[in-house]
């Protein structure tokens, strides 16, 4: 093992828009290795978490979860002004920003009011929604990862795949190659020798920051408590080695009371990676007390809303801020699991991401999103807290075509005249019966002309056929060929 | 999920909605669904009105268009017999849809109503007709391929295998990963061409894998996609709509 | 206007109006009715299935049952606190064993490298343990403080077998954590890991790499019972 370091210092990150999806789709889509990671990592969280549920009656445990997150909807600003007098009650100093440049800005200005030159962070989303860590740079703070997933991707330069393993789509050679050239390590297959590596490296770096920036995964406003879900223990070396703490979070995190806590980490953790519980649950309330000996000595929350206060508007879009970010749903998406999570372009891939992102960046970025999805609803079945994804997701295309309430970013994009008279067409054959009836006899006379070739369609399968006769004929001639019992409503008109 | 219906006694009538699929490409699995109703002694009424449910139009988010289309259908079924649809995305569009389609609106109440009296064909011939079945026809080995929509959105997982059960000569075999979309989706196919057909071919390797000589749907729309598929590869396996294959080994 | 009122504005003045608070029933949380035994060996089965240890011992042996875990793990020098019955016991145990017994009253600030470098484990007590889940729960205090669980490579908790009850929810709820919460309070459920290779377990990647967790018994019957 080599026991010297090379000093990492992080790079600019390798980027991924929306607006190319179908170009990032198909380059994922053409790659065995990425191909192969993903569905062998989905296959087995989809187990798992099956497994996990075991003994539990699911459907209620759900409801529940459901409820909890609705009620701390139905009361979120009420709750979001108790969250912060708790919160400074016990000493923490609470921060609102309106956009994640403002929260950047409010999270530079309490590093360069210490002087911090290192900030280390443990998991947090929400600074990658926005995209602290190149902020920080740009200002001369350091901002290393630490969350071993994470790392691996900081080092790879690049973000993260998937919003709870955020080095998914990396398998153990890529690991070990990425390890070898950025930090000097030996190339290995021994998962143990590479995570002690990743140990001794990040050991130093929790004693020598300056802050520690973290998520919040739950913040309850009875108490003025701030939870971390983690296995590695990289929470809570940020949240209590630094001398100075950060827990960024989005306003929508907030839950009423301390008992709402244990039915939505029972949850979380099982939809998640179908553990039946974290290493480590860190519950946090105040910095370091009179007396105390560690912890940090200042503590912040920035509150972060981001577009979801326009989200909230909403009573059908609301849903989407249930969201406790477990990561069942792009685990069961069969779309996720062919391109992975890069694909999209988004802080937040998969389901989650096709209907949170249309708000945080606008329809007009994000516009093939919404339809990257066949609406097969496996992503609803296995929420948490009963998000119903697929219905969001024809919501964003009804905003998208311009036929919702127009109150998304970039509403009406994707609407094309083309495309519009095409459904109008069908709208007006379809309430004209009769027209229905004589143009599908038609097409069925003529499918001897039908093309061959459909474009799309054609090219992995073949074209349909249309029959010779409708069935409305069919059912015609088949009242007509039974012996009579003549009843004057056999066939209506 | 949808809640567990409750299902009442076999009626005199139904009114079948074929579906536009149906009646374009497969109405030989509209007709041979109408026949297996007709066989339990059932009065089948086919509204030579209808036309399609609107889920096209829906699903692309031409919200407008696909609600003229719904309006146009809730007429054609005045009486209270319940509403018999040889498909599950079509099914699950008229009963866990059109509620919200129309919610707000002065159709409201009627399509409430009207969704309240769907049933899938598979479901109908299980949990209402409690079909008997009687095989006559050769063994061989098939693959059920439940539709995502009837699967989830009209909780029937089990009506399709439970039919299939009762075929003496087949034994159902089961591919795997069977419970993952086929990548059919409706427009999503066109629209998303590459993902879509990375998704069928898994799903004709695994119904192959399995050792399936045919595959049978409830959907017609997944089985132009496998189908479709298995052609292009000019592969052996068929698909058949379940109504076809019942009413062809039954009779 | 500020971010704050800005932000409170518009979700108080909501477009679609108010919504209501749906009721919620916790009973899928709790009412398990687990036996003492049942108890037990559900914890020990969770904490032990991720690499947990559990050493059974009684409140008059454990003192010896610590000082064989530190001797078989090569411990040489342990940390602990000084007020708390568990850290009295243990320093009274271990007076004559060959572990050096660190203080940990004194600001980090003061002995952080020591803490990261050479300090092999730390002992400390917990407030009870959850069975459903095989998890220790702990406040720590200016006695125990934070870091004396997280930093050393290994963790020795000290558990009594009575304080071990059903869910979460219930700790919470006979605890009455709502009341008032400390600094700090955790749930530790297992040595520290990760799947972030491959999805490959691997143990100690920030915390603890063992976690040992002695579970004491009131007397030598209930002990052997086991």
């Amino acid at each position: 093992m080599n026991a010297e370091n090379q000093a990492f210092q992080p790079q600019p990150v390798q980027s991924y828009s929306p607006r190319e999806f179908h170009r990032q789709a198909h380059d994922a889509l053409g790659n065995p290795q990425i191909r192969g990671n993903f569905r062998k990592a989905m296959d087995g969280l989809m187990t798992k978490r099956r497994d996990s549920f075991e003994g539990w009656d699911l459907e209620t445990l759900r409801e529940l979860g459901a409820n909890i997150r609705m009620r701390a909807l139905a009361k979120l600003p009420d709750l979001l002004e108790q969250l912060e007098t708790n919160c400074q009650a016990n000493g923490i100093r609470v921060h609102w920003a309106e956009d994640g440049e403002e929260a950047c800005r409010i999270i530079r200005e309490i590093c360069e009011a210490h002087d911090a030159k290192s900030v280390i962070k443990g998991k947090s989303m929400v600074s990658e929604e926005m995209h602290l860590n190149a902020h920080l740079e740009a200002a001369g703070i350091e901002a290393l990862e630490s969350d071993l997933g994470e790392y691996l991707v900081q080092l790879n330069e690049q973000t993260p795949s998937h919003i709870i393993m955020p080095a998914i789509h990396l398998n153990t050679d890529e690991i070990s190659e990425i390890l070898h050239e950025k930090t000097g390590t030996e190339r290995t297959r021994d998962v143990d020798y590479m995570t002690a590596a990743a140990r001794q490296q990040l050991r130093e770096r929790f004693m020598a920051a300056d802050v520690g920036v973290s998520g919040v995964n739950f913040a309850v406003a009875e108490t003025g408590t701030l939870c971390l879900v983690e296995n590695e223990g990289n929470g809570r070396m940020t949240t209590t080695v630094p001398p100075v703490h950060i827990a960024v979070t989005g306003i929508e995190k907030v839950v009423e009371h301390l008992r709402d806590v244990p039915p939505l980490y029972s949850l979380l953790t099982r939809s998640a990676t179908g553990q039946h519980v974290t290493t480590y649950f860190n519950m946090i309330n105040s910095p370091r007390k009179e007396g105390e000996y560690d912890g940090p000595k200042e503590v912040h929350l920035v509150l972060v809303d981001s577009g979801r206060s326009s989200i909230y508007q909403d009573n059908e879009l609301l849903d989407t801020l249930r969201c406790i970010r477990c990561g069942a749903c792009m685990n069961h998406c069969p779309v996720y699991t062919r391109v992975g999570g890069h694909a999209y372009g988004t802080t937040y891939p998969g389901p989650i991401g096709s209907i949170l992102s249309p708000h945080m960046m606008g329809l007009e970025e994000t516009r093939d999103l919404p339809t990257a999805s066949s609406l097969c609803g496996a992503c609803g079945e296995v929420c948490p807290v009963k998000i119903p994804i697929p219905d969001l997701l024809v919501r964003l295309r009804r905003e998208a075509v311009g036929e919702g309430r127009g109150n998304v970013p970039g509403a009406g994009v994707k609407r094309t005249r083309k495309e519009a008279a095409a459904w109008k067409g069908f709208q007006w054959m379809a309430t004209h019966p009769g027209v229905w009836r004589s143009g599908t006899a038609v097409v069925g006379k003529l499918k001897a002309m039908m093309p061959a070739k459909l474009g799309a369609w054609t090219e992995y399968r073949t074209a349909p056929k249309p029959a010779g006769r409708t069935l409305h004929a069919l059912v015609k001639q088949h009242q007509a060929d039974k012996p009579s019992v003549d009843t004057p409503d056999k066939e209506q008109r | 999920m949808t809640p567990v219906k409750c299902y009442p006694p076999r009626p005199e009538k139904v009114y079948f909605f074929g579906t536009c699929l149906i009646d374009l490409f497969y109405p030989e699995a509209g007709l041979d669904g109408i026949r297996l109703l007709e066989r339990e002694g059932i009065d089948v009424l086919f509204p030579q009105d209808q036309t399609c449910c609107g889920q096209p139009a829906h699903t692309s988010g031409y919200h407008e268009e696909a609600r003229a289309v719904a309006a146009a259908q809730l007429d054609l079924f005045p009486e209270p017999w319940p509403i018999i649809v040889p498909s599950g995305s079509c099914g699950g569009m008229m009963r866990t849809h059109y509620p919200k389609l129309f919610a707000g609106t002065a159709l409201e109440k009627k399509a409430n109503e009207i969704s309240g009296r769907i049933y899938e064909l598979t479901e109908f011939l299980v949990h209402v007709c409690h079909l008997r079945l009687e095989d006559r026809g050769q063994p061989e080995k098939v693959a059920m391929h439940t539709s995502c929509s009837a699967r989830r959105e009209m909780g029937l997982a089990e009506t399709g295998p439970a039919l299939l059960a009762q075929l003496g000569q087949v034994e159902l075999v089961e591919q795997a990963r069977a419970a993952e979309c086929c990548g059919f989706g409706g427009t999503f196919a066109v629209r998303h061409p590459e993902i879509s057909a990375a998704m069928v071919e898994d799903k004709t390797l695994a119904i192959e894998a399995a050792g399936a000589e045919r595959f049978v749907t409830s959907d017609c729309g997944c089985m132009m996609n496998i189908g479709g598929r298995f052609a292009h590869q000019k592969k052996t396996v068929k698909g058949e709509h379940i109504a076809s294959y019942l009413w062809r080994r039954t009779s | 206007m500020s971010a704050r009122n800005a932000i409170l504005k518009r979700l108080r003045e909501r477009a679609d109006g108010p919504l209501v608070a749906p009721e919620c029933d916790f009973a899928v949380v709790t009412g398990r009715g687990w036996s003492p035994d049942e108890r037990l060996a559900r914890f020990e089965r969770w904490i032990t299935s991720v690499h947990g240890e559990v050493v059974h011992t009684t409140r008059d042996d454990w003192g010896d049952a610590l000082a064989r875990v530190l001797a078989d793990k090569g411990v040489r020098r342990l940390a602990l606190g000084r007020e708390h019955p568990v850290a009295v016991e243990a320093r009274l145990a271990l007076a004559n064993a060959e572990v050096e017994l660190v203080d940990v009253d004194r600001d980090i600030e003061d002995w952080q490298q020591e803490q990261f470098e050479r300090v092999d484990a730390g002992l400390t007590s917990v407030g009870g343990a959850i069975a459903e889940t095989g998890s220790l729960w702990l406040w720590p205090t200016p006695d125990e403080p934070r870091l004396i669980s997280l930093v050393p490579s290994i963790h020795v908790a000290v558990l009594d077998a009575e304080t071990i009850e059903d869910t979460f929810f219930d700790v919470m709820e006979r605890h009455d954590w709502a009341r008032g919460m400390p600094t700090n309070a955790l749930l530790i459920s297992g040595p520290s890991k990760t799947a972030d290779i491959e999805q490959t377990l691997a143990y100690g990647v920030h915390g603890p790499r063992e976690l040992v967790v002695l579970v004491r018994h009131v007397d030598a019957d209930t002990e052997e019972s086991l």
